[in-house]
């Protein structure tokens, strides 16, 4: 070979990593690699639920029924905001939601679930009309610190927390959708007023402020705070990670009212889904002992139907005081928010 | 070497329409940028008076000023570190230069909301630091939560948008500029700030621009770290309220600040134009002696490596050491590895195609319409990626629905939000090259597309590159556009990490937090043994 041509050639190949040709080539080869979708049969679930906790279920479900189960995992307003955005066109068939706030907001673009299917579910845990369906009780609760604070310290009602002697000893997560169901459930049982003499109340006790529950539970057990409100699960899983001396416990607040309220995460079935029976199949597994059980053992939640044992390091549900009202009435969320923002919790 | 002002002619091909090859890609890019404004747009016009009511609020104002505070200490400590860095791996004899090119550019790869975690969990008021200094009476550390906290997790990790752009100007920069003030008798320190500084400016504000918009642009550092921003105020709207519209009205706002900040870089960045006709280097650079600035300058490097990647990389493993002592299965998730590199990849290419004819058009063919298309890149870079994803929600559903939840659609939402990374890294590879070249070409009766493809892309390489690096490693670590937008089922590591980390089962979110850094050390090693020749 002539030296000249062999220059060429080296030439050639340096520049064929910017040759336009070989970059179209990668994004082919990589959107095909990638491949789309699920083909048509497929049962299409989002989930608000972390892959985490609910993949297991998922896979048993799967196994059982020879359905397969495409998920897609995200934040459940992210996945509500998806819904929204979707509208008629949506490829999902059922929307597993972290609270009953996500399941509220897309609840025009679901379809009821027969009766049969979802009637050993209390009625508080489900709406009414039957467009979702609770599948896990969680418990709101306060985590305190047990080295900092014995239970007999502790208020009896979550009322209390706004005494002045709690100040600068407190957390909260204002924005998580669990907290702001908690404070949807005060203004139906306190009224407005009382629901924002309590929201300044705590304010003007100068809480920390935390993104969402899994810090404020550390918090906690850091010291950094004495107590925090959290959904009752967290802790557990710390407790399994780090071991007993993880310095945080639960406290069910004994006079009731909304500190201890118990809420769901749930599932509804969307309108324009075009796999309706494998999307009921699904919610019926749910609600199965083996599902039910999966959530006691497993994710430290209560389960909703008879005849699955509640974990035993959690407190059972009836020892729980737990206000009589049902989460389908805890819609009014722009409510909550607008009250929370004008007693200056939220911005 | 040609030194000259830009007020003087330095294009003769200005005068050219541009051609074909180059403006319909262009056209096609901005349509695609234009699509979360005008989203934004309909959501927000569609209730503006809500929308009106929460901009109008002092509160909202109020984080207005914060974001602006977070954003401009951000941006000098990145810029400060950037530069410093990239001089001293670049041109120095600095000990394991080689080594340190890599590690300094690595923090770019951590997600924001894992080394936030981090943060908290070593340097919170009782983490990892305090129990270690117990025994000597430290019983709580100053606190960390707050804007000291923000400024430093989002410098640290946003100081490489500076680095690399700066190493690839300083590699590019005519040894024998710098040589003959040395020759005139000026110092080491004084070459630095009269000559290599002005040649090198336009790397540090293009990259200072990107620390900026990424500082805006992040919620995962701000929300664990307790900071209320603007890009926060956006996520709680969708988080507490399920709103679309304020959200909307919010983003819309942030665009606007947005490109004012890109105004600004375009007006700091100088006109002056520095090239050099030859294309290689004439001859190898003799690295600049420390002497007995060495050690400390090596303390230096290492003390910031040590920070941003050693000890965020020894706490995952410690988690994960933790967990599987404790009985947790060691999941290598080989399957998410392969999908995160994948669609990477492929938005690194696309990004590359789709950055060319825009830095070809703003460079060799400046008018109003070039530059405005331009700061319009930027928008997607700016806002949070949920807004950006929604929009493509949008437009897929009622448009196309057939690329729904596809990986084409995944592509094009990565190259919105990271096609100013590539735009920029190729326009200042090209702001180097003298128009001559491609005219000497056009003079040898090549048509400009022969030009282009024989002449400039191959010289380009370095910036091309560079910029596809840059977008390989954002996307590795993007989060929420791949959860909206991926194709059902489609997992990366960055989901995964998120989907363990969002639970608090941190051991199980160590080891694709592990992987991430790994994997994108590959590339990011390639790029900087490559650079420099």
């Amino acid at each position: 070979m002539h030296l000249n041509d062999l220059a060429r050639l080296l030439r050639l190949r340096r520049a064929l990593f910017a040759h336009p040709l070989l970059l179209i080539g990668i994004v082919l080869l990589s959107l095909s690699a990638v491949g789309c979708g699920a083909d048509d049969d497929a049962l299409v679930v989002y989930s608000g639920r972390s892959e985490t906790l609910v993949q297991p279920v998922m896979d048993q479900f799967e196994d059982l029924t020879g359905i397969e189960v495409k998920v897609k995992y995200g934040a459940t307003a992210e996945l509500a905001a998806t819904l929204l955005e979707e509208g008629d066109g949506t490829p999902a068939d059922v929307f597993f939601a972290q609270d009953p706030g996500g399941l509220g907001a897309v609840e025009g673009m679901l379809s009821p679930l027969p009766a049969e299917l979802i009637g050993g579910v209390p009625g508080w845990a489900r709406s009414p009309s039957g467009l979702w369906v609770g599948v896990s009780g969680r418990a709101r609760v306060l985590v305190y610190n047990p080295d900092r604070l014995s239970p007999t310290e502790l208020p009896d009602d979550i009322w209390d927390l706004t005494d002045p002697k709690w100040k600068g000893r407190l957390g909260w997560a204002p924005t998580n959708g669990s907290f702001l169901t908690m404070v949807t459930g005060m203004r139906m049982l306190w009224g407005e007023e009382k629901t924002r003499g309590w929201i300044e109340g705590i304010v003007a006790n100068d809480p920390r402020t935390y993104p969402k529950n899994t810090p404020q539970v550390q918090a906690v057990a850091d010291g950094e705070i004495d107590i925090g409100m959290p959904n009752h699960y967290y802790l557990y899983r710390f407790l399994a990670e780090h071991g007993e001396d993880f310095s945080a416990r639960n406290y069910h607040t004994p006079a009731g009212g909304p500190g201890a309220l118990v809420m769901v995460a749930g599932a509804g079935v969307l309108r324009e889904s075009d796999n309706k029976e494998a999307a009921e199949r699904f919610i019926d597994f749910l609600l199965s002992a083996v599902a039910q059980q999966y959530f006691a053992g497993q994710t430290f939640e209560y389960p909703l139907v008879e005849g699955v044992k509640t974990n035993r390091l959690l407190t059972p549900l009836d020892e729980i005081n737990q206000p009589t009202i049902p989460l389908a009435s805890l819609s009014d969320l722009s409510g909550t928010t607008d009250l929370l923002r004008s007693a200056g919790a939220l911005p | 070497m040609t030194f000259q002002d830009a007020t003087g002619s330095q294009n003769n091909l200005g005068r050219y329409r541009p051609p074909l090859f180059v403006w319909l890609p262009a056209s096609l890019v901005a349509l695609l940028v234009l699509l979360p404004p005008v989203y934004l747009g309909v959501r927000t016009f569609t209730a503006y008076e809500a929308a009106w009511d929460l901009l109008a609020n002092t509160r909202t104002l109020a984080i207005v000023g914060r974001s602006l505070l977070l954003v401009i200490l951000v941006t000098a400590v990145s810029a400060v570190l950037g530069v410093s860095l990239a001089w001293l791996t670049v041109r120095t004899d600095l000990p394991l230069r080689r080594v340190f090119a890599v590690a300094t550019a690595l923090p770019l790869v951590i997600p924001s909301y894992v080394f936030a975690l981090l943060v908290v969990v070593a340097l919170g008021p009782r983490g990892m630091l305090q129990g270690w200094l117990e025994p000597l009476g430290v019983d709580r550390l100053p606190e960390i939560f707050g804007l000291p906290g923000a400024v430093l997790s989002l410098s640290l990790l946003s100081y490489p948008y500076v680095l690399l752009p700066v190493r690839a100007a300083l590699h590019g920069v005519d040894p024998a500029m710098e040589e003959a003030a040395r020759g005139l008798g000026r110092g080491a320190m004084a070459t630095f700030a009269t000559v290599t500084l002005p040649l090198i400016r336009p790397a540090v504000v293009a990259g200072g621009l990107l620390a900026a918009l990424y500082t805006l642009s992040d919620f995962g550092a701000v929300s664990l770290l307790r900071y209320q921003t603007f890009t926060w105020a956006i996520f709680i709207q969708y988080q507490t309220a399920f709103d679309r519209t304020a959200a909307a009205g919010l983003s819309l706002t942030l665009v606007g600040l947005a490109l004012s900040l890109v105004v600004l870089e375009s007006r700091t960045r100088g006109r002056a134009v520095h090239y050099r006709v030859t294309p290689g280097m004439v001859r190898r650079r003799i690295p600049i002696s420390l002497g007995r600035w060495r050690w400390p300058a090596l303390l230096y490097v290492a003390t910031v490596c040590g920070v941003a990647l050693l000890a965020p990389l020894g706490i995952l493993l410690f988690w994960v050491v933790r967990g599987v002592s404790a009985g947790e299965p060691l999941a290598l998730l080989w399957s998410n590895t392969l999908s995160s590199v994948t669609v990477s990849l492929g938005a690194a290419a696309l990004a590359a195609l789709a950055g060319m004819p825009i830095a070809v058009l703003v460079v060799r063919f400046p008018s109003q319409v070039a530059s405005a298309l331009s700061r319009l890149t930027f928008v997607g870079f700016a806002l949070p990626g949920v807004a950006v994803a929604l929009a493509f929600v949008f437009f897929a559903t009622a448009v196309l629905p057939i690329v729904y939840q596809t990986a084409l659609l995944l592509l094009l939402a990565y190259l919105v939000l990271f096609l100013p990374a590539s735009v920029g890294a190729i326009e200042s590879s090209l702001r180097q090259l003298s128009p001559r070249l491609e005219e000497a070409a056009r003079g040898l009766g090549r048509t400009p597309a022969q030009a282009f493809r024989s002449v400039t892309a191959p010289l380009l390489m370095r910036g091309i590159l560079a910029g596809a690096a840059l977008v390989f490693l954002l996307v590795m670590k993007e989060l929420p556009a791949t959860l909206i937008l991926s194709p059902l089922g489609f997992q990366t590591l960055a989901t995964s990490v998120w989907g363990a980390a969002s639970e608090a089962f941190f051991a199980r979110a160590a080891m694709p937090a592990l992987m991430l850094v790994l994997t994108a050390s590959v590339p990011m090693a390639f790029l900087v043994t490559r650079e420099g020749r």
